[in-house]
């Protein structure tokens, strides 16, 4: 049952073969089976879910259900849950219930998917191995002793280990695509404004944007159907045409034009790494696609300027956890101040602390314009290489992480290089872009993603490039042995 | 770019966060290493470049002038550390 993709569980369901309830109590069990070794939930919704399920098969029987409806899903824990905790993965959301819903959540709600529960993530979004997470690491389904990746890691362990065919998450710097990539499964980051950020816990509001992650492209575009669309209630979310996401699937890729970046195939990416996405790129050759070689000359400053943007918006963003009207408290302040710094300096983990205060420092008086205007000026620059080579090709093609998944603890304790593994993805969170991760292959076991980056709005592409690769290839079909 | 154990205080103190005095060298040899990391911004001349604050620039919508949110005050409290007669409590400020 688990090993069916969404489309044909949904047929399953529209056509009476199988009920929600019953899907939903197999997921549950595999869960309950599974998660004890993954760490993938922080929360695991049993009563909702069932309950949503049995909701969903009366949808089912009277024929208001639709495409989505019944199929089980599960939230990364940043999204609001109204009723459920929402802990962000840090002490300091540890007892925040949250009051309202994530329009995401809501979305999902409306589509009919099942809430199975809440994904463990990095600390706030801050992290690329999730071992950053107040409730402990998440472990790589494909190697217990790899990271999944993060900061989406529960999500991805969780859909990987086929614990929940689909799930949300957040991508501020690559948190989708680097954990899809290093656990073998394919996740969207959206066009910034795409997918409504109201409700989800902010770290670096001009970057982050939720999106779907499931096995297949397809998957991801039935999801991706389910939660975009224009939000009043985010300043920053763009109104356009619905757009249905799984129309082009189908297209042929003849005379598609594919970029391969110079600076994605250089020095830091593992050789094996480099095989995989070379024999990826001929079988995209072979559907039709012609590749070519294009230039984003900034690429090597993406990295550094991103560590000033983001963590001077989340030095922004996280300031209003104070104490004062949810989440975690000091013991017996002795004043306000105290208070203020007492709370934050327990309730926030290293990492996260690091950020803000690299951020802090970098929006004090007199560092502002050396610091922040100057990374924003250099984030413009990135965004024209960018727009220079979409004028030559369709899509950008390159590998999502220069390695394979990286053993737990061996980055933990050097941010730099930590922060490095997102090389190849954080450029596109600067310019706003959608990019897709695909799984293409294995090196020892341990999956490695196809990265394709597309121009404004170009999800539709990106979804049938990632459908016809994955109409010639099995990697997105494979599920760890173990599981 | 490196930072002294008194810069340090300094910024957790802007950030109010509470650090360990034990901890202060290690923060100032991570935040030394992540400054002196992205320092390679400065190899890049960008006089005349505009900051880019958008990804596509897009500006702030507007909205009609009138009520939308309901009271939550209740629902809202009910989660906060210390509440009393629906006011949030903290230590004594003023004397």
């Amino acid at each position: 049952m688990h090993t069916q993709s969404i489309p044909q569980i949904s047929a399953a369901l529209q056509q009476g073969q199988l009920s929600s309830v019953e899907l939903t109590q197999h997921y549950l069990n595999r869960i309950e089976r599974y998660n004890p070794q993954l760490n993938a939930f922080i929360t695991v919704t049993d009563e909702l879910a069932l309950a949503q399920a049995q909701a969903a098969d009366k949808y089912l029987k009277n024929g208001t259900a639709g495409p989505l409806t019944g199929i089980p899903f599960a939230h990364k824990d940043i999204f609001c849950t109204q009723g459920l905790l929402t802990s962000c993965a840090s002490k300091m959301l540890a007892n925040f219930i949250a009051p309202y819903n994530a329009t995401i959540v809501e979305k999902c709600q409306v589509a009919g998917l099942v809430i199975l529960g809440k994904t463990n993530m990095d600390e706030f979004a801050m992290g690329s191995s999730n071992e950053t997470s107040y409730y402990g690491p998440v472990k790589n389904p494909w190697d217990l002793q790899a990271v999944p990746g993060g900061s989406s890691g529960g999500s991805a362990s969780a859909v990987s280990a086929r614990l929940t065919p689909g799930a949300t998450g957040t991508d501020t710097g690559g948190s989708i695509r680097q954990p899809s990539a290093l656990c073998g499964i394919t996740g969207l980051k959206p066009t910034y404004g795409l997918v409504s950020r109201y409700g989800m816990i902010a770290f670096a509001s001009s970057l982050d944007q939720g999106g779907p992650m499931a096995h297949s492209a397809e998957e991801v575009a039935w999801l991706l159907n389910a939660i975009a669309g224009f939000d009043p209630r985010d300043s920053t979310s763009l109104e356009r045409e619905p757009v249905d996401y799984s129309a082009q699937l189908n297209n042929n890729l003849q005379g598609l034009k594919i970029g391969l970046p110079k600076e994605y195939f250089g020095e830091g990416l593992d050789p094996a790494v480099d095989t995989l996405i070379q024999t990826a790129l001929q079988e995209l050759e072979q559907a039709g696609a012609e590749l070519h070689s294009i230039e984003l000359p900034n690429t090597p400053l993406a990295v550094p300027i991103y560590y000033i943007i983001a963590s001077a918006e989340c030095s922004s963003n996280l300031s209003r956890y104070d104490g004062v009207r949810y989440g975690y408290r000091c013991e017996e302040p002795q004043d306000l101040m105290d208070l203020y710094q007492r709370s934050r300096g327990e309730g926030f983990g290293a990492e996260v602390k690091r950020r803000i205060m690299i951020g802090t420092y970098a929006l004090s008086a007199g560092y502002y314009d050396a610091y922040y205007l100057k990374a924003q000026q250099i984030r413009r620059l990135i965004s024209n290489d960018f727009a220079q080579a979409f004028q030559k090709v369709d899509i950008i093609a390159g590998p999502t992480s220069p390695t394979p998944a990286f053993n737990l603890g061996e980055k933990f304790n050097d941010p730099v290089k930590m922060y490095l593994s997102d090389v190849y993805t954080i450029p596109v969170n600067l310019a706003g872009l959608p990019a897709l991760s695909l799984p293409v292959g294995l090196i020892q076991q341990r999956p490695v993603g196809l990265q394709l980056i597309g121009n404004y709005f170009g999800e539709p592409k990106l979804l049938n490039v990632a459908h016809q690769y994955q109409q010639r290839t099995h990697w997105h079909q494979l599920t760890p042995t173990h599981f | 770019m490196s930072l002294s154990p008194e810069q340090v205080i300094k910024i957790a103190n802007l950030a109010r966060i509470a650090i360990d005095t034990q901890a202060i060298p290690r923060y100032a040899e991570n935040l030394s290493d992540i400054l002196a990391f992205v320092e390679q911004m400065n190899r890049v001349d960008t006089s005349g470049i505009l900051p880019m604050a958008h990804p596509l620039e897009a500006v702030a919508r507007c909205r009609t002038d009138e009520v939308t949110e309901t009271d939550h005050r209740e629902q809202f409290q009910c989660i906060a550390p210390q509440v009393e007669a629906g006011l949030y409590l903290v230590p004594k400020v003023i004397e």
